[in-house]
């Protein structure tokens, strides 16, 4: 009897001899759970399963069974990160659980504590997510060239949503309080689950069909991957890059992108923002235009003065105040010409007085006459001829000889 | 200026700012100043009334038993 609680590990020692002193429980479990906390995989593990037992306490804490067809691990997620499940589990869900395998040790048990839990097959759908994201974009579906503007002033909104709940509440609410007198035509839809993406896609295209809309918002709250699936589907992508109206997208919350945010002329970040970037603030608008007035008014005024006094400048200058002034320089100019005229004449005429009394005093001074006053004569022949030498005469020749005063008749002795 | 009935209120408005910015410039010969003011004031008295124009109206959109779509005035819950 003894030997069933002896460990026999020399055969040959004393039966008595080794025996490990016995631990309490309390060690035991202790031991267990500090083999378990040292274990670094352990501490991060990823486990697959099936919920079932779900029960979500007062605290806030989450208390589950997590199985497969062979066993089964309870799990608890605590409050602080009961948060980060971004879905409603339930009963049966297959889920991928992130967590630390814990040790109870009070019941000796061991359990999971979650810290994130996923939907099983989410991860599915995010590859899908950013394969089509891929193709469309390829394709140039999200060409910043294709979107079209949002008009400042619509006449009329079109909003694809659910009719309850707090989206198309936003919606309404942010847009009458920016602009009273809004026009708003709800055409509601399913926002989530099959053959959703089919009716935001009847809308998209009744809008365009009746073209009773000047811009589209299509919009709806937070929620998973699968939530917010339909506006991630291809059908909804052609709906919004076909419509001829300019569509504002608003889906999920701040931080989801959807292929329908891609695709939209513009998109929102929340419902809210929607509605802002939507209509106008009509006081805004009314001070924009009250200003242009104004400047309008101010301008023409500005320029009214300027006129009048470049007319008073004008009027001022001596042209009109004297305008003799421009005669007088002429009239000068002509008296001094004139004077000019006068002296330049004078001066001819002297200088050829000058020439002639010259020339005069000149001939005069040539004239034969003069040198008969002196006693000189002259001879001429009967025929005219003057006798310059005593050889051209003869006896009894008949010359005439001029003198000073008359001229005699002679004869050659 | 009675071209005006089409214009949208993006193209009005950026008219009348064109007007404005001419007109500050001051560079124009005083008629067509005096031109550019009156169209001017044409133009924000038409975009005053379109802003004027309207009374708030939100209708859902449903469908009637014979397929076709009727309007009715909404209340949010």
């Amino acid at each position: 009897m003894e030997e069933q609680f002896s460990f026999d590990l020399e055969p040959n020692k004393s039966q008595k001899a080794f025996r490990p002193e016995p631990l309490t429980v309390k060690e035991l479990n202790l031991y267990v759970k500090d083999l378990v906390d040292r274990d670094d995989f352990l501490n991060n593990v990823y486990v697959k399963g099936e919920i079932s037992n779900f029960k979500r306490h007062y605290t806030g804490h989450l208390y589950f069974t997590l199985k497969d067809k062979d066993s089964l691990i309870k799990c608890v997620c605590f409050k602080g990160y009961a948060g980060n499940i971004k879905f409603d589990p339930q009963d049966g869900m297959q889920v991928l659980i992130f967590g630390q395998v814990a040790v109870y040790e009070r019941d000796g048990v061991y359990q999971i504590y979650v810290k994130g839990m996923e939907q099983d097959g989410v991860g599915d759908l995010y590859k899908e997510f950013e394969k089509l994201k891929n193709k469309l974009s390829e394709k140039g579906m999200f060409d910043e060239s294709h979107k079209k503007q949002i008009p400042m002033l619509p006449k009329e909104i079109g909003v694809t949503t659910s009719k309850t709940g707090a989206v198309i509440r936003d919606i309404i609410n942010v847009t009458t309080r920016r602009f009273p007198n809004v026009h708003i035509k709800l055409y509601p839809v399913a926002v989530q689950g099959a053959g959703a993406a089919e009716t935001i896609c009847e809308a998209i295209e009744y809008f365009n069909r009746e073209k009773n809309v000047d811009v589209i918002i299509i919009a709806r709250g937070g929620g998973s991957i699968e939530d917010l699936w339909p506006f991630n589907e291809e059908i909804t992508a052609e709906a919004i890059y076909n419509s001829k109206i300019p569509i504002i997208s608003a889906v999920g919350h701040e931080t989801d992108f959807t292929i329908a945010d891609f695709v939209a002329d513009l998109r929102a970040p929340t419902p809210s923002a929607a509605g802002e970037l939507a209509v106008p603030d009509i006081k805004e608008v009314y001070w924009k235009i009250e200003n242009y007035k104004k400047r309008l008014a101010v301008s023409l005024k500005k320029k009214l003065e300027n006129c009048s006094l470049r007319f008073s400048k004008i009027k001022k200058s001596r042209v009109f105040t004297s305008p003799d002034i421009l005669f007088n320089e002429k009239r000068m100019r002509i008296v001094y010409l004139f004077k000019e005229l006068e002296n330049k004449s004078n001066i001819i005429i002297k200088n050829n007085k000058l020439r002639l009394v010259k020339n005069v005093s000149r001939l005069d001074s040539l004239s034969p006459l003069k040198t008969l006053v002196r006693g000189y004569s002259i001879v001429e022949d009967k025929n005219g001829n003057i006798i310059k030498s005593a050889k051209q005469l003869n006896k009894s020749d008949e010359i005439k000889i001029t003198l000073n005063d008359g001229s005699v008749e002679a004869k050659v002795v | 200026m009675k071209k005006n009935e089409n214009l949208s209120f993006e193209e009005a408005m950026d008219k009348l700012e064109k007007i404005v910015e001419e007109l500050e410039k001051g560079e124009q010969p005083l008629e067509v100043s005096v031109e550019n003011f009156k169209s001017g004031v044409e133009m924000s008295n038409y975009c005053e009334k379109l802003l004027d124009d309207a009374e708030k109206s939100i209708n859902i959109l449903i469908k009637n038993k014979n397929g076709e779509v009727e309007e009715e005035q909404f209340e949010a819950e």
